[in-house]
């Protein structure tokens, strides 16, 4: 079974994001960027799979910037076989990724998709839904647990009050949540094997998808400052402020 | 506790810039080797550092090793630490790649030795003195004993010591008593005898073997240097197709209870209480000393390296104190609002006296690696000679200075913290007491100095009997740079201090080649100072140059604040120690007789 893994290049987790000066986004210039944690768990799934067994590739897809070949080479050092680059400087939204992806699966006829739930910079939360439905393939989100078969998978879900265990008939695709699993340090030997690696590079227009956005993006402003609290003499007061001043009861 | 932040944009900087990585990776020897593979090894050993090592080393400070008959344990994350770092190909890294090494420049081993070396030192210890007894069988013993021990102790899984020091012979290694005899057998293996001191990871459990590297004496041999051999003694006997045999005759009798550096194994070792250890004669016999000495350079780099390590982590600890930690108004602010006592005077100078040093170091030590990279491979002989006379001239320079700055930088973090720093808990009190080592072993920072102003200088000679003639071109050099940077429209004050500065040191370098002859004690009394000297002016023109470079990519339009640091970072350096150059040269070529002012009766 060939596994198809998209990840995204976004902004470090560690980085303290900033917002630019004139609202038209975030600050990108000297940020550190990684992989997306969500998609380095979606990666070390897929890797695991192999090395049991089960699947018999595993092939790596980002869509954006030159630079995310790094990125892709970091997933090639956990285990990736090969990796493909749609690149392209455009902003891309999740409907755009997900038609990209969907070229890409038509292609490569991967057998099971697995992708991080959501990305951490834009927390969209979109991509392998509208891929699955894109595709008319099945599809199962927010999964903790993956257990294999041959013409269905079973996943846990995780959902407001507690786990759903599903069957999902393949092909599908899955959204990976937190608990899957926890990415490996990449050996160094497999740093130095990554560079070796084939990496192909292509442009939306080689797809033949309009990757232009459907949605523009008005302003971008930081969460107001939280301001100074003030203390209430009595219950009255306190009562009166919730009412008349944060109107919230 | 803070957590450690590998300092991936100077290193880079540094790599880059000042130490010529690009150059390095054009040499025939690393095609293999490319710049984004360089930059992803970074990346990932970072990581590793930072979220494996680093939470150890408090860790390791309190539940530190433990000795019982002669078996010592060590705490279960060190072990597990210690397997993951084996197993991911971090501890064959910097070895040969015919034994499983990646066969990378020196320079790009330095930048990540120094990331398990500021997350902890004790861990890195057990790895880097593995390698050194890698390196001194590689270079030294048969190819049957090469291939015998080198596969696995290049994965870690057996580690290395080396069994230098006896009770009665620390710095002096001619007091050596430890005794070699030919096994009555007849079989070409030897038995030894004797006590060893302060073997580092002597004893423990991380590794299923431990290959001793030892000095020894065979029986009639020279009573100086040149009887002294050495000899692999095993933990356990190895089989001929590799598997473990019989425990051999040696025990670690004790471990030491040390000031810093708990999370490592500081050894006695007994070898030979019943019938004597096995032991295998490494290369020819009375050449021990001289076998250990090829290693030098790298364990005196690398220990150097240590120096570095602890200072940025001392460093990164107490700049995040001093940002969390409000106390009081800032002086001449008339809000009188309380503020993080990062705004403080003082602590800002700490910080900045921190820093500053610590890149100075940065700077100097893969400086030193960059030109050992290029007097192994740079298809120039000219210039692998050139840059082997660097390498020698300030190796003990990195050694000895940046140790002891690292004790210094780390004594400022305590500082930073005020009262608190002065609380185990608090975290800071752990760098000094693990720097504290640093300037003592792999040889003190006198003998470092000894090094530097003798061998390395006042008894260097070339072909044409010219004396001193690396020092002397290397601040002819560092002069002519300043002479040309004092006219700079930006930096022409930086210039002109590092002119002065080196004037001061090619001053005492001057006098200590004329005195050397006549007066070696005076000339010696000065030693240290004259290292810590030569630390300042080689690392401030490294950090001038840092900052021309920095300047000129603002210029050309780079909004990275890393550059505007660089540039604040030299200039403090400049204007808080350049400007100590003069009166250290002061107390060098004047300071000598007033140290033996004091007859020795009247102490």
């Amino acid at each position: 079974m060939k596994i198809l893994v998209p990840i995204k290049r976004v902004v470090d987790y560690n980085v303290n994001v900033r917002v630019k000066a004139d609202g038209s986004g975030v600050d990108l210039a000297n940020v550190k960027m990684s992989m997306n944690p969500f998609d380095e768990i979606a990666v070390e799934e897929a890797v695991r799979l192999k090395e049991a067994g089960i699947a018999t590739e595993v092939v790596v897809v980002s869509a954006g910037v030159g630079a995310a070949q790094e990125t892709l080479r970091t997933a090639m050092a956990i285990g990736a076989d090969r990796g493909i680059l749609v690149e392209t400087d455009a902003d891309l939204q999740p409907l755009a990724v997900a038609k990209l992806l969907k070229a890409i699966v038509d292609k490569e006829a991967p057998k099971l998709v697995i992708a991080g739930k959501q990305a951490i910079d834009d927390d969209a939360n979109q991509t392998g839904q509208v891929l699955a439905a894109l595709l008319g393939w099945a599809q199962a989100t927010f999964i903790s647990k993956l257990v294999p078969g041959t013409d269905e998978i079973t996943v846990t879900r995780e959902i407001d009050g507690g786990l759903e265990k599903l069957a999902v008939k393949l092909p599908a695709v899955v959204t990976v949540d937190l608990r899957l699993n926890e990415p490996r340090y990449a050996t160094l030997p497999n740093i130095m094997k990554a560079k070796k690696k084939p990496l192909e590079t292509m442009k939306p227009a080689d797809l033949g998808v309009d990757a232009a956005p459907r949605l523009t993006t008005l302003r971008v402003v930081e969460p107001p400052k939280r301001s100074a609290g003030i203390i209430v003499a009595d219950v009255g007061q306190l009562v009166d402020k919730l009412k008349n001043v944060a109107k919230v009861i | 506790m803070s957590t450690f932040n590998a300092p991936l944009a100077d290193m880079r900087f540094v790599l880059n810039e000042m130490a010529g990585l690009q150059e390095i990776l054009g040499f025939p020897d690393f095609e293999e080797v490319d710049a984004e593979t360089v930059d992803a090894i970074l990346e990932e050993a970072a990581k590793f550092a930072s979220e494996v090592i680093d939470p150890l080393n408090l860790r390791g400070d309190t539940d530190s090793p433990v000795w019982k008959n002669g078996v010592v344990t060590t705490n279960k994350e060190y072990k597990d630490a210690y397997k993951l770092f084996c197993e991911n190909g971090w501890h064959a890294m910097p070895v040969n790649p015919k034994y499983g090494g990646q066969g990378l420049p020196h320079l790009v081993n330095i930048a990540v030795n120094e990331m398990w070396r500021s997350a902890s030192i004790a861990f890195a210890l057990c790895p880097m003195l593995t390698l050194g007894a890698i390196e001194a069988i590689r270079h030294h013993a048969s190819e049957e004993l090469k291939e015998k021990y080198l596969h696995k102790m290049a994965d870690g899984t057996w580690s290395g010591t080396m069994n230098l020091t006896e009770p009665q012979a620390g710095s002096d290694l001619t007091a050596i008593r430890t005794k070699a005899a030919p096994d009555p057998s007849g079989d070409g293996t030897y038995r030894i005898t004797g006590t060893k001191i302060f073997i580092t990871w002597g004893e423990h459990d991380m590794a299923e073997n431990i290959i001793h590297l030892v000095l020894a004496r065979l029986p009639n041999s020279d009573p100086g240097l040149k009887g002294i051999s050495l000899f692999i003694v095993p933990k356990y006997l190895v089989n001929d197709n590799g598997s473990l045999g019989e425990r051999n005759d040696l025990i670690c009798s004790s471990i030491e209870h040390k000031l810093g550096i708990h999370g490592s194994v500081t050894s006695v070792m007994s070898y030979g209480d019943n019938v004597g250890a096995k032991g295998w004669l490494v290369g020819q016999e009375g050449k021990g000393v001289a076998y250990m000495f090829t290693m030098m350079n790298h364990a005196r780099l690398n220990v150097g390296l240590e120096g570095v390590g602890v200072a940025e982590r001392a460093y990164q600890h107490a700049l995040a104190y001093a940002r969390e930690r409000i106390q009081g108004a800032i002086i001449g602010d008339k809000t009188k609002e309380t503020k993080p006592i990062l705004f403080h005077p003082d602590v800002r100078r700490l910080l900045m006296s921190m820093k500053s040093r610590t890149e100075a170091m940065r700077a100097l030590a893969y400086f030193v690696a960059g030109n050992m990279d290029k007097a192994g491979h740079h298809p120039d002989a000219a210039v692998r000679r050139q840059s082997q006379a660097y390498v020698e001239l300030l190796t003990p320079v990195v050694k000895g200075w940046s140790t002891e700055s690292s004790i210094e930088i780390a004594n400022d973090g305590i500082q930073v913290h005020g009262g608190n720093g002065f609380i185990e808990e608090t975290g800071a009190a752990l760098y000094l007491r693990d720097s504290r080592i640093t300037a003592i072993y792999e040889g003190t920072t006198a003998i470092q100095a000894n090094d530097l102003i003798g061998r390395k200088t006042a008894r260097e000679k070339d072909e044409a009997g010219n004396v001193g003639f690396t020092a002397r071109k290397l601040y002819k050099d560092i002069a002519a740079y300043a002479d040309a940077l004092s006219g700079d429209a930006r930096l022409g004050d930086l210039g002109k201090t590092l002119r002065e500065a080196v004037q001061a040191q090619i001053d005492a370098t001057e006098w200590a080649i004329g005195i050397y002859g006549s007066e070696p004690q005076i000339a010696h009394a000065g030693s240290v100072p004259y290292l810590k000297l030569t630390g300042i002016v080689v690392g401030g023109w490294l950090l001038a140059r840092s900052a021309q470079v920095a300047q000129a990519k603002l210029a050309a339009g780079a909004t990275d604040g890393y550059y505007k640091a660089k540039l604040a970072t030299a200039r403090f350096f400049a204007k808080h120690y350049l400007v100590h150059a003069k009166a250290m040269a002061t107390e060098i070529t004047q300071g000598g007789e007033s140290v033996f002012g004091l007859e020795e009766p009247l102490f």
